[in-house]
């Protein structure tokens, strides 16, 4: 039977090489994978290593497809650090998708001149107050009545994708889209400004880019940041030195409510350009893979997020041009998070074959 | 509708024993012929886009028999790829352009979700054909196709009044969108065109394809009396339950006698063959034309298949002769006098219902109980 003891000191050159190692050991075990399904190996590998980062648009369409992982992860990074447990960054996108696309909507219905340029914050603004919102119900639950953040937060997830479900087959109905439950085609007025003319990216990834950089200020180089990531592994620490729960709830649950709240406002103005029933696309679960895989840190967000995104997409390249099964895809998603998570175990703890012992109870 | 990734995953390390099996047999598109002895002609490159795994028994797969049989029948004159589990969202519009930038000349997308996607890639390259299955945009380049799927739900609505015992049907649900509230009602006309007294109730399950909710779902209408289930959801996860609680059940999309043999009491199946023959042969034949496609029994696109062995004889005979009303035309689904379930008249005597009216539904009929969800 194998044992794990704790590593005092884990090693420094590991943890950087960690992820190279899971990445090697994912490559290594896909292939062998592929091969069995009689693929060639090297060729389904590089639709998931090379295709989604091959050319301007396969780059562009990544860097879509990050943005609300990257908005919701770096979120999710700060809760986790400051031991808050929001798993529901998913109801909180949905909220801000909410209110953007129903800002969206009431400026087509209104057909007023307005600039994307100024629609642009608008919108952010009014992502990041429905995401905020609704983080804030978890919030209140926790602070007032101890509620389990988990549950809450999960639990609100169902009630926002019903209240979406609600405004697209009731009140926001397109009258003229024969019943079904999508909202009318906003105006051009209030899509997000895009980089490149006939590229899908938008502006809204640098705004992803930006929090992130942000939020590694915050979290390292302010007091209040650290106060948060004091009270995470140490509650009773912080109480001792007088850093407040409470505020650590409100503060992190709005924050990471907010940019959850922008990601879904970014995904209805940008690439959707209405509300439809399948908004959730589940960014906000996947966030929570991302966060953890980006070691809850900032700049790991945007890698995690970038390695999530190509596996995604080169899951659907590997369909379409090398026959691969979808869910052969996703056995291969998981195996790298297996990967990542062995080699951190393996960093922080040390393996040791210990043998096995019949212990009366005590 | 929410699929979280986590569930992505351990659905995948489940469906992996099976995929390794079916990928051992997965056929692929036959290579391109290797120069034609006259003349060299390159093949048609032709692209699938569905929505759920093509192993889903249902709505895809019924789409992929379509796909591969019309590979058999056009042999090296066309190849074919598809790409299944395509979110309907902005996903789909990345998926498509990247079909098309692979050279397929025609792009099949198989859910209604695609529909804005395609406008937008058709619009950029009208030199491409696409094809979307349940939408109602059109374009020069762009044209729909659907099944008069209420036409297999009234011939399943035929069979089940004749076997209720309870005289109570469920259906499970997926959105209430008008053709899944034109097959509940259909379901129901059929049933009371053979026995008045039926009453159906719903569930809602908001998925096309969730097969536990389905379970639970008939699960819970069984227990609320319901001894004939159908469900426009695209699993066989409803005949199942069926089987395991002595009920009776059709399968959906394609046959399903298989999955349930003591439960099944026939399938409403979709043969979109006809359809993909149809397009390709016109696409070679450089006669392809925007038009909007709804065919039912008459041509070929649905019918009721695998009627169960044990139906009594006057259950077979009855849904023969609606079956055959159908395809001469002396049989309309929606023919007047059609009451709703709160007694207003929303079809007068005689009339028989066009597509606006069919495609506005809003309301249950008599006979169905509760309310449509947002409905008014």
């Amino acid at each position: 039977m194998i044992r794990l003891d704790v590593r005092q000191v884990p090693s420094l050159r590991m943890s950087v090489l960690s992820p190279i190692i899971a990445l090697a050991v994912t490559v290594a075990a896909g292939g062998v994978l592929f091969l069995a399904l009689g693929k060639d190996p090297v060729r389904v590998l590089s639709m998931f290593l090379v295709e989604p980062f091959n050319g301007v648009r396969a780059l562009t369409e990544l860097g879509l497809k990050c943005t609300p992982l990257i908005l919701c992860a770096l979120g999710l990074g700060l809760c986790f650090r400051s031991n808050v447990w929001n798993i529901g960054a998913e109801g909180q996108f949905l909220m801000g998708a909410i209110a953007g696309g129903g800002l969206a909507l009431w400026v087509t219905n209104a057909s007023a001149a307005l600039s994307p340029w100024v629609f642009f914050p608008l919108v952010v603004v009014a992502g990041a107050a429905g995401g905020a919102a609704w983080a804030a119900i978890v919030a209140l639950l926790r602070d007032r009545f101890n509620a389990n953040e988990i549950l809450v937060s999960l639990m609100l997830v169902y009630v926002a994708d019903l209240f979406l479900s609600w405004l697209v087959f009731g009140p926001w109905k397109d009258p003229l889209g024969f019943n079904f439950p999508q909202t009318v085609q906003f105006a051009a007025a209030t899509e997000i400004p895009r980089f490149v003319r006939g590229m899908r990216l938008h502006w809204g990834f640098a705004f992803a880019l930006v929090a992130a950089v942000l939020m590694w200020l915050f979290m390292f180089r302010t007091h209040r940041g650290i106060q948060l990531q004091i009270g995470g592994p140490a509650p009773a620490a912080a109480r001792y030195a007088g850093f407040s729960s409470r505020a650590a709830i409100w503060t992190t649950l709005l924050i990471s409510g907010a940019l959850a709240g922008i990601a879904g406002a970014f995904e209805v103005t940008g690439p959707m350009g209405q509300l439809t029933p399948h908004v959730a696309s589940g960014y906000g679960f996947t966030a929570i893979i991302v966060a953890f895989v980006g070691r809850l840190h900032p700049l790991g967000a945007v890698l995690g997020s970038v390695v999530l995104s190509a596996f995604v997409i080169g899951g659907q390249l590997a369909q379409s041009r090398v026959g691969l099964p979808a869910s052969v895809s996703g056995v291969f998603q998981g195996m790298l998070l297996l990967a990542l998570l062995g080699c951190d175990t393996l960093i922080h703890h040390r393996p040791r074959l210990a043998r096995w012992t019949w212990r009366a109870a005590p | 509708m929410t699929r979280s990734f986590t569930r992505k995953l351990a659905l995948g390390a489940i469906v992996l024993g099976a995929t390794l099996a079916a990928c051992a047999k997965k056929e692929e598109a036959p290579p391109a012929p290797a120069a034609a002895p006259v003349a060299k002609v390159e093949p048609l490159k032709a692209a699938f886009v569905y929505v759920g795994p093509v192993g889903d028994s249902g709505w895809s797969f019924s789409h992929d028999l379509g796909r591969k049989n019309a590979l058999a029948k056009f042999g090296d004159k066309v190849t074919t790829t598809f790409v299944e589990k395509v979110p309907e969202g902005p996903d789909a519009e990345r998926v498509i352009r990247d079909l098309v930038a692979q050279g397929n000349k025609v792009v099949f997308a198989t859910s209604f979700g695609f529909m804005d996607a395609m406008v937008k890639v058709a619009k950029d390259h009208p030199d491409v054909y696409f094809e979307h299955a349940t939408g109602y945009k059109t374009a020069d380049n762009l044209r729909v196709y659907e099944a008069r799927f209420y036409e297999g739900a009234y011939l399943a609505g035929v069979v089940a009044g004749k076997m209720t015992k309870t005289n109570t049907l469920g259906f499970v649900a997926s959105f209430p969108i008008p053709e899944v509230l034109r097959n509940i009602n259909a379901f129901t006309l059929g049933a009371q065109s053979v026995n008045p007294k039926v009453k159906t109730r719903v569930v809602w399950i908001n998925s096309w394809f969730d097969p536990p909710k389905e379970t639970e779902a008939a699960q819970s209408l069984m227990n609320q009396g319901a001894d004939v289930l159908l469900q426009n959801t695209d699993s066989t996860a409803v005949l199942q339950a069926a089987e395991r609680n002595g009920k009776f059940a059709f399968g959906w999309d394609s046959d399903m006698s298989a999955f349930a043999p003591k439960a099944h009491l026939g399938s409403v199946a979709l043969n979109w063959t006809v359809y993909y023959e149809k397009s390709f042969g016109e696409i070679l034949e450089k006669s392809w034309k925007p038009e909007v496609t709804k065919w039912g029994v008459k041509e070929g696109m649905l019918d009721f298949v695998k009627p169960a062995a044990f139906l009594p004889e006057d259950t077979k005979k009855a849904v023969e002769t609606a079956r055959e009303g159908l395809k001469t035309g002396t049989v309309a689904v929606f023919k007047g006098p059609v009451v709703d379930n709160t007694g207003k008249e929303v079809l007068a005597k005689d009339v028989v219902a066009d597509d606006a009216w069919k495609g506005a539904i809003n309301f249950y009929v008599k006979g169905v109980e509760g309310k449509v969800p947002s409905g008014k």
